[in-house]
């Protein structure tokens, strides 16, 4: 039985709450590698969101039990989900690193990575 | 600053919350992602790809090109990550 | 890793457990279409199996892929994908339809097949991208 009313929505406030602290860490803290940090708590909350929407009350992981041949819809979670995920996974990865090499530039140059200090150099340049 | 980023932060979760509300239920089995396309790739998975793991079946062949382009993307952030730091650590050899 | 930081308790438990994770990750490769695993998460245990060695023993050991390699290693597994899907243009499929490559089988187990051997490149080309990550912050650390 799929849970209706305030408890079937309970998930997706707890994903809300992650998705705000990100956004709070992105744009009130100054130093950029908790910036970084911040975003891929965001990212996280974005795949348990996807993830949510995969569940079926009563149906098991997507992968089919042993010898079922012809599998009904409604016994296995929704696959779909799960693949976009994996390929978001990856890709915040790839964002990731990129942004560390960026990060490790701006260290390089500006000695500092508070942004405070980043955009007082770059003023006084 | 801090300010600006908690009107953000509270309009936001506003949106969210009011927002919530239209979204199915947490494993309803009628809901419109379980109702979709999804049934098409439980049911015929096997039989069309022959692979048992369903993720696996919509990762590598239904939606392939979601991959491909995935894979692409890795691979662009290990040359752009190279070409970023390029001469990074030559510089810092120096006395 | 200017310096390693291992000591011999570290050495030792990294010998142990190099071989170990290399064969689960071909485990997590192969068993991909009968289990949870495929391609991204056997890329990774594979690149943990390239970078231990080095992370512990420092720069001066012997295992693990150079950047180099590493980037060849991508660029190759990253090519793996699209090129079997413009290979199934050549016997008349769409583009990615692995069903018309002519590996001899009937059509779901060749598309399995074809799934495989897109995985296996998925691999590679996580494992490398892993490893030049690896390479480049540790020669350019702050």
């Amino acid at each position: 039985m799929a849970p209706d009313g305030l408890i079937g929505h309970l998930n997706y406030w707890a994903i809300a709450l992650l998705f705000l602290l990100g956004l709070y860490g992105m744009t009130v803290l100054n130093n950029l590698v908790k910036k970084l940090m911040s975003m891929n708590i965001m990212q996280v909350s974005i795949i348990m969101f996807y993830l949510n929407l995969a569940q079926k009350a009563g149906g098991t992981f997507p992968v089919l039990l042993p010898g079922e041949l012809h599998p009904e819809a409604a016994a296995y979670v929704n696959p779909l989900p799960h693949a976009l995920m994996l390929t978001a996974i990856v890709v915040s990865l790839a964002t990731t690193g990129v942004a560390l090499a960026l990060l490790m530039r701006i260290y390089r140059r500006y000695g500092t990575l508070e942004e405070n200090d980043i955009l007082r150099r770059m003023a006084g340049r | 600053m801090r300010a600006a980023g908690l009107v953000l932060l509270v309009l936001v979760g506003a949106l969210f919350f009011y927002s919530s509300a239209e979204l199915p239920p947490t494993g309803d089995p009628g809901s419109p992602p379980a109702t979709h396309v999804s049934p098409r790739y439980i049911e015929a998975a096997y039989k069309e790809t022959g692979t048992i793991n369903l993720v696996t079946a919509v990762l590598a062949d239904y939606r392939g090109y979601d991959t491909l382009g995935e894979t692409v993307v890795i691979f662009t952030a290990g040359i752009a990550a190279i070409l970023i730091l390029a001469g990074l650590a030559e510089r810092r050899e120096e006395p | 890793m200017r310096r390693p930081f291992g000591s011999v308790v570290l050495d030792a438990a990294v010998r142990v457990l190099v071989p170990a994770l290399m064969l689960y990750a071909v485990y997590v490769l192969a068993h991909g279409h009968y289990s949870p695993g495929g391609g991204f998460q056997a890329g990774a245990v594979l690149a943990v199996a390239m970078v231990l060695v080095p992370l512990v023993q420092g720069p001066r050991s012997k295992w693990g892929l150079g950047r180099r390699a590493a980037v060849i290693l991508a660029g190759l597994g990253t090519l793996v994908f699209p090129g079997l899907g413009l290979l199934a243009l050549l016997w008349g499929g769409n583009v990615l339809d692995y069903g018309a490559l002519p590996f001899g089988l009937e059509g779901a187990a060749g598309r399995a097949l074809a799934t495989m051997l897109v995985e296996t490149g998925v691999a590679l080309a996580v494992m490398g991208v892993f490893v030049i990550f690896f390479e480049l912050f540790e020669t350019g650390e702050i």
